[in-house]
């Protein structure tokens, strides 16, 4: 008997039962798209938080000043005062490091024309659009010039453009006030959307961060270095020369802590991800757990059925089938039926990841490999499933078949 | 020539809660070739353990069953499978068609198990379905079609594999007595003009009839085995 043969028996069979196949196969059908749109909802989630976080540049480093002791509390990271723009000079001239960008923020009410908004300025050089990986919109970015003449220029994040300039007039060579100094605006912003942490990261003014410091602020420290590392792989090496650079300029000797602290985006996102990670394997423990209920219905609708064919099973062996070919016949029948369910499952999943993605606007990426592993794990469970209802059937003797009413 | 069916001795027990019942109690039987052979006897005589035996569904206790000179015990249930695949044509009382599915599929499902190439089993099936005389119904399904119509594409299953022997078992036990007749003027045909060789079990003596012998069983043993005289 050629597997051809086997396989035709089978298909014959099934095609002869069509109400009956239809109903086994329900269960895997509904087993395999619950896994397809679980896995598609933690695959999406993980990918969104992944790409929020690439958006903040994944070479991304972050130097913020240590926290100071006064009268017992203590301050959390960012309370000292410590960090330079020299101290931004010095770590741009290590190797691995491809810029720098010292940054000072400020919260202040920004005023255009009638309209007002209160807001982050946020005080950085021209490398930042470079270490934000953050494009313009239009107009032009700070020019080394401007830092050097801490020029009164501002470039608008797009939810600052939308609160300033309502009824859509060009921000570009408008004034903007800021803490009582007017700034033009020579560039806006790409929209980034939200960060990693929700914050909504267009909603700031960027300007010079010495016009930051000499007309804003008045101070001779910064909020934070924003420091590129060349190469995603160098971000942990390029972490240890920023500590022992900043260690020596600050004359940091151990045990005394260190008054800065350099923190990697790659960590934050590590974080994030294992946590979407945790999330998909339990959607997909879930959804595997309905899929091997699936397989028992399976099971049991076969065993029921080799109760109803006892006769068929009794003709056919009287009419010269070996048990293997009745063996044969029913594992096929099983593994059509969970192979079958499970690709039908497959376009099921699809189609109600679009919808879910469609109706709750959650972001949703199938990834093949569920795909696939769906469709082998359904066919494994017809295998597994199908064996005891297909050995049951091989085993009848055909004269009791024969005679069974 | 090797007699078709060579039986010495046979003997079939079967243990029923403790209790052994002597279905077969030492059969002696030959059939050759070309014989239409009865088996009458009441229920409980052993005539249908005796058709099991001999259809190699069920093997004998005790004595030897020799099939077209080939020994039944010496054979595995996978070679019995083969041997009723190949040389054993099956009829039942209850036709056993299987449901929602054509003449002439049914009629090729030994063929099936026989292993023939697929482009040969049609071309078989309605040659066989012609010789019983229903090839226009080769696309009817099963139920669509009368109980007459039914035992005669059973039949032509039985013919597909141009087996040594026809068994039949209460061919005519589900039909009317017009049909019946049909039906056994369909055995006699074919073993007048094809010299298949055929064995009926029933327990009417009008079917008995058509045989050319007719053996009688009792309690398992052979009381009464005789040629139907031409004259009678």
């Amino acid at each position: 008997m050629t597997f051809k043969g086997t396989f035709a028996l089978a298909i014959g069979a099934l095609i002869r039962n069509r109400s009956r196949s239809l109903l086994t196969m329900l269960g895997v059908i509904i087993g395999v798209a619950a896994v397809i749109v679980t896995v598609a909802i933690g695959v999406g989630a993980r990918v969104s938080v992944q790409n929020q976080i690439a958006s903040l540049g994944s070479n991304l480093l972050i130097v913020q000043p240590g926290s100071v002791t006064a009268g017992g509390a203590r301050s959390g990271f960012g309370g000292a005062s410590t960090l330079t723009p020299d101290d931004g000079m010095a770590v741009a001239t290590l190797p691995g490091v491809a810029a720098v960008s010292p940054t000072v923020t400020i919260r202040s009410q920004a005023v255009a024309g009638t309209q007002n908004w209160s807001t982050t300025v946020t005080g950085v050089a021209p490398t930042y659009t470079f270490v934000r990986s953050w494009p313009l919109a239009s107009g032009t970015f700070l020019s080394q010039s401007d830092i050097t003449s801490a020029a009164k220029v501002a470039v608008l994040g797009q939810t600052v453009v939308a609160n300033l300039f309502p009824d859509g007039t060009d921000p570009l060579g408008q004034t903007v006030i800021v803490s009582g100094v007017p700034f033009t605006v020579v560039g806006t912003l790409a929209s980034l959307g939200q960060s990693g942490q929700g914050q909504d990261q267009d909603d700031t003014i960027v300007v010079p961060y010495t016009s930051a410091m000499q007309r804003i602020t008045g101070q001779k420290t910064v909020n934070a270095l924003d420091v590129s590392a060349s190469d995603a792989d160098n971000v942990p090496a390029v972490q240890d020369e920023i500590t022992s650079l900043l260690e020596g300029r600050h004359r940091i000797v151990p045990p005394t802590p260190d008054d800065f602290s350099v923190r990697n985006l790659q960590d934050v996102a590590a974080a994030a991800s294992s946590t979407g990670t945790v999330m998909e394997v339990l959607l997909a423990s879930v959804a595997a757990v309905s899929l091997i209920v699936g397989g028992i219905g399976i099971m049991n609708i076969m065993l029921v059925s080799v109760t109803e064919r006892t006769r068929e099973i009794g003709l056919r062996m009287a009419l010269g089938a070996r048990g293997g070919t009745i063996l044969r016949q029913f594992l096929t029948e099983a593994v059509v039926l969970s192979t079958v369910g499970g690709i039908l499952g497959v376009i099921i999943g699809i189609g109600g990841t679009y919808v879910v993605a469609a109706l709750a606007k959650w972001p949703t990426s199938i990834p093949l490999s569920g795909v696939f592993a769906a469709v082998a794990f359904s066919a494994m469970v017809g295998i597994f499933f199908g064996y005891y209802p297909a050995r049951k059937a091989s085993s009848l003797s055909p004269i009791e078949a024969l005679r069974f009413e | 020539m090797v007699p078709v069916v060579d039986v010495r001795g046979l003997t079939k027990t079967y243990d029923l809660d403790g209790q052994l019942v002597h279905a077969l109690a030492g059969i002696d039987l030959t059939i050759s070739q070309g014989e239409f052979v009865a088996v009458m006897g009441a229920s409980g005589s052993g005539k249908s353990t005796f058709m099991n035996v001999v259809g190699m569904l069920d093997t004998p206790s005790t004595g030897t069953y020799l099939f077209e000179g080939t020994d039944a015990s010496d054979l595995d249930a996978d070679q019995r499978a083969d041997i009723r695949s190949r040389r054993l044509g099956f009829v039942f009382q209850s036709y056993n068609l299987l449901p929602r599915t054509s003449a002439i599929e049914n009629a090729e499902l030994p063929m099936v198990y026989a292993g023939v190439p697929e482009a040969d089993r049609r071309r078989i099936a309605l040659e066989k379905l012609a010789v019983v005389g229903v090839e226009q119904l080769a696309d009817h399904r099963s139920n669509q079609m009368s109980g007459g119509q039914q035992q005669r594409v059973a039949i032509a299953r039985a013919l597909v594999n141009d087996p040594g022997l026809i068994l039949a078992d209460e061919p005519t036990g589900a039909l009317d007595s017009k049909t019946s007749v049909d039906v056994m003027n369909l055995f006699t045909k074919l073993n007048a003009e094809r010299g298949i060789t055929i064995l009926l079990v029933t327990h009417e003596p009008d079917v008995a009839a058509f045989a050319k012998r007719i053996v009688t069983f009792r309690d398992g043993l052979v009381v009464s085995d005789h040629l139907k005289s031409v004259a009678a």
